[in-house]
């Protein structure tokens, strides 16, 4: 899959893992993947519920080692 | 708002555990998600709460400003607190004053404990509750002459440390009265850092990786040259191996098969059927043959109101017997149907507490704190 963003939140908690993807998500065009990685521990459920809010898409989304990476798709 | 806010400021865990027990107002703020902020809040009498996740306000906090009071306290909660920091000062810049941030967030709720002294025991001991008000959970001290024995200790251990150690006590006897499934017990830490005693139920201890002492009926245990004593009455129910403890005659402490609103849950170790029957003979003939003096203190609360002055939980057992909904059921299918029925959903994680309380998993503090998140729902009834 392609990616047309990467945003590496690696050490930051909440809430810049989502403060950072956001920003990023606005520069995207509407069709575009975003991957989102972070190591907060509540990313998952935040990240879940932040998608389904604002009507984007999580793609897909993993866990290992601690690390959370997120895919995100524009609406 | 005047032009000249306040600063943001800090509330903690126990400031605020004092605000809810004085039946203050306070209006809160939870920026969590949606989800994590319906299955467990801050509750109170004084305590108005809204729910706006964090990333709803990213680009400005008026949809909240306009849902706040014009007026009075705010505290706004997360999960740890970066959010809540981040919200509340964005509320201070437009103006809002008196703002606070909850220092820890829910996790430090979730951790809190506050004693609160029950009452004194013959020769000048005494028995304090350690109410975790943010998770329902009640751990229990017993002090007697320079000895202290620490009853279904939650696994803030420091705490316990701390509280005996200003009453010049040390800790020689922790107990569990079993095998716990909503939070991980601090009886045995606690234990092994003062070298003392570790009890349990062997019947919920099948299963354990560690030595115990066990807890059985008819063993008594003394706390004090002047011997406080602890009577293990076996209770089975909520757990097959349940035992309460009658504590200087006077009180009784009954774990989680009976609490003050409510009672306990029996199929939490998957074994609902077989257990109802062991927790309906427990409260409706063993319970019922102990003097109806006894005051009650239960290992849990389930609704903030519970709660009486001071913070303390605590009923007759005569008065249960008259109120207690869940001692109102003479017949025992009657019983039966109405505890399955009843139950509420699972504690979050609750096998994985398990195996922690029998040793067989060691999970870093981290998670230890995770799954603990959420109620305690170990009663019948509990949302």
């Amino acid at each position: 899959m392609e990616t047309s963003k990467k945003v590496d939140t690696t050490g930051l908690m909440c809430p810049m893992p989502i403060v950072k993807a956001k920003k990023a998500l606005d520069e995207l065009k509407s069709g575009e993947i975003m991957e989102v990685i972070s190591t907060d521990k509540g990313s998952l459920s935040d990240f879940q519920a932040w998608v389904k809010q604002t009507n984007h898409e999580l793609l897909k989304h993993s866990e290992k080692d601690g690390v959370y990476t997120f895919l995100v798709k524009k609406n | 708002m005047s032009a000249a806010a306040s600063p943001l400021q800090k509330m903690t865990a126990g400031e605020l555990t004092r605000r809810v027990l004085s039946k203050e107002p306070l209006f809160i703020l939870d920026v969590r998600n949606d989800s994590d902020a319906a299955d467990w809040q801050i509750e109170g009498e004084g305590i108005e709460l809204i729910n706006i996740p964090y990333f709803d306000l990213l680009e400005g906090v008026d949809a909240a400003l306009e849902r706040l009071p014009k007026d009075g306290d705010v505290l706004v909660v997360c999960a740890k607190e970066g959010s809540s920091k981040f919200v509340g000062g964005q509320l201070v810049e437009a103006g809002r004053s008196s703002v606070y941030y909850l220092e820890g967030g829910m996790k430090a709720w979730s951790e809190h404990l506050e004693p609160v002294l029950i009452g004194r025991l013959k020769d000048g001991g005494s028995l304090y509750q350690f109410v975790r008000i943010g998770k329902g959970c009640l751990s229990y001290m017993i002090i007697s002459e320079g000895e202290a024995a620490v009853i279904d200790a939650v696994r803030m251990t420091d705490v316990f440390h701390r509280f005996a150690a200003e009453q010049g006590a040390v800790i020689k006897h922790t107990l569990d009265t079993h095998l716990h499934a909503d939070h991980i017990s601090g009886g045995r830490k606690l234990a092994e850092q003062t070298g003392g005693t570790y009890w349990l139920p062997p019947k919920d201890a099948e299963e354990v990786t560690f030595d115990y002492e066990k807890l059985e009926e008819g063993n008594v245990i003394t706390v004090g040259n002047t011997s406080i004593e602890i009577q293990p009455v076996y209770s089975p129910g909520h757990t097959i191996g349940s035992t309460s403890f009658i504590v200087d005659n006077r009180y009784l402490l009954t774990g989680d098969i009976l609490f003050v609103e409510s009672i306990g849950r029996p199929d939490l170790a998957g074994k609902a059927e077989d257990w109802v029957g062991d927790l309906y003979t427990t409260l409706y003939d063993r319970y019922k043959s102990l003097p109806h003096e006894l005051i009650v203190l239960p290992a849990h609360f389930g609704k903030i109101t519970e709660l009486g002055e001071g913070g303390a939980v605590f009923a007759r057992l005569g008065d249960l017997y008259k109120h207690n909904p869940g001692l109102q059921i003479s017949a025992e299918a009657d019983f039966r149907r109405m505890v399955s029925e009843n139950l509420p959903e699972h504690p979050n994680s609750y096998q994985e507490i398990r195996q922690t309380n029998m040793g067989r998993i060691d999970p870093d503090e981290e998670r230890q704190g995770q799954m603990e998140i959420g109620p305690n729902r170990c009663a019948v009834h509990d949302k």
